[in-house]
């Protein structure tokens, strides 16, 4: 059964920004997008080690800060080189002031 | 000691070996600490400046080259073509550079289109060079692993000389883009371009293939050489500008580190120059952080100038500094210039440096 985690608080995050979250041995990264909604994947890039946390968020891109890959973090594709493979996205929910992901 | 070694500049190499091996290659690089906050808004994109510049760009390529045709078989053409050789031939080449990394438009289709057309003008392939830049920025000037360094060592000077011509890029890439076309990639190409990309590199050297065959075949049909000097020509007779700025990035500085600061250039540049390498003489601030577009490089460089070294005042005091290193470097390849760090600067990875920095120029 995949737990359900408390990643930050929604007052962490700026609208059109990403945070960085680990946990377990894992990172993960945290978005808002600009309709305030959040999301989350892992926290590096399928192309290369670099945390998207340092990345750019623009609407429902987030862009690589190494090699300037873009994924669309909602759904976790991949948008053309350098990045080939798709992020893993996780399911989030907003309870209490919390950002909530869960872990599979 | 470092430098008993030959280097090897192939990338499935000795060197290539030994870089993966001391865990040089894919390695963390220094940055400086810049706020997240100032950090996203230099990062953002916007569309509005190169769409002007671009337009200015093409407008400018549009007026050199018709007044080249119109002054044909006058000397009145030189100062056209001089004109538009640079625009055609060096300008593309920090258009290429800023559109394959996707931040001078906000647009991404934007990007693509000019990059695919800069692309062209260059006679590079827009599918391997995309991925030897990422490699280059994965492991900049690290030997056997880093796809684009412009002068290895020992430095073969004649060569260096002969790149402001063309001559021997021309020859270097347009058998290159023949040789894709036929589907055939070295396995330099091959080390760097994922085999699932590999297939579109040889599409696009066919497209560009074509289009050339087709200008010899216009040339050819008007019986004049006017198509070549205006699709593929410049390449010789406009690359100089983009060697004269390029070249200046990384030449004579430390190998083999992990610290842009030590192997970029800052070059403080005249205005024009400046407009045709849309502000890449800002190296060390881009290599650090790629994400930064172009027009917002001097803000960077403001910000975090107090943790570089110092900045070239002009491209002139670059050259004449990097001369005598180049000179030593004929006998002696480990000898190189020590960029020196202000008294504030946080040092990195001295593992790596130290060692390295034993065949210093200080």
């Amino acid at each position: 059964m995949a737990d359900w985690v408390e990643a930050c608080a929604v007052d962490d995050v700026d609208e059109e920004d990403v945070i960085r979250f680990d946990h377990g041995g894992r990172s993960f990264a945290i978005y808002r997008s600009p309709d305030d909604e959040f999301f989350a994947t892992d926290g590096f890039c399928t192309h290369e080690k670099a945390h998207l946390a340092d990345g750019l968020v623009m609407d429902d891109i987030i862009e690589c800060p190494k090699h300037n890959g873009r994924f669309n973090y909602k759904t976790g594709q991949a948008k053309g080189a350098p990045v080939c493979v798709n992020l893993q996205t996780y399911p989030v929910k907003v309870e209490a002031g919390k950002v909530m992901i869960q872990i599979a | 000691m470092a430098g008993t070694i030959k280097r090897d500049y192939s990338l499935v190499g000795e060197s290539t070996r030994r870089a993966i091996e001391t865990g040089l290659a894919s390695a963390e690089w220094y940055h400086t600490d810049v706020p997240r906050r100032t950090m996203k808004e230099l990062m953002q994109r916007s569309d509005s400046p190169a769409i002007r510049d671009t337009a200015i760009w093409l407008g400018a390529i549009l007026v050199s080259a018709a007044g080249g045709v119109y002054f044909w078989g006058t000397w009145w053409c030189v100062p056209f073509f001089f004109a538009y050789g640079v625009l055609y031939a060096s300008a593309s080449d920090s258009r290429w550079h800023e559109c394959g990394h996707g931040t001078a438009f906000r647009t991404r289709w934007m990007n693509d289109v000019v990059y695919q057309i800069a692309s062209f003008m260059l006679m590079r392939n827009p599918v391997t060079w995309r991925w030897s830049h990422a490699r280059h920025h994965t492991d900049t000037i690290i030997v056997g692993r880093d796809a684009e360094i412009a002068v290895m060592r020992p430095p073969d000077l004649l060569r260096t000389a002969l790149a402001f011509t063309g001559i021997l890029d021309f020859r270097y890439s347009l058998p290159a883009l023949a040789r894709q076309a036929f589907g055939k990639l070295t396995p330099d190409e091959k080390s760097y371009v994922p085999e699932m990309e590999q297939h579109k590199a040889v599409i696009a050297a066919r497209w560009h293939v074509a289009i050339y065959i087709a200008t010899i075949a216009l040339a050819v049909f008007m019986q004049s050489w006017i198509p070549l000097v205006l699709v593929g020509g410049p390449r010789l007779y406009g690359t100089w500008h983009m060697v004269l700025t390029g070249l200046l990035q990384h030449i004579g500085l430390a190998d083999n580190v992990v610290d842009h600061r030590l192997n970029s250039r800052t070059v403080y540049m005249n205005p024009i120059s400046r407009f045709i390498y849309w502000n890449m003489n800002y190296h060390v601030e881009h290599h650090m952080f790629p994400m930064v577009p172009y027009h917002a490089l001097p803000r960077l460089h403001e910000l975090i100038k107090h943790d570089l070294p110092e900045p070239n005042p002009s491209m002139w005091h670059a050259y004449r500094e990097v001369w005598p290193v180049l000179l030593r470097q004929l006998k002696y390849e480990d000898y190189f210039l020590k960029r020196a760090l202000p008294p504030t600067a946080r040092p990195y990875r001295g593992e790596f440096h130290e060692v390295n920095m034993s065949a210093a120029a200080e």
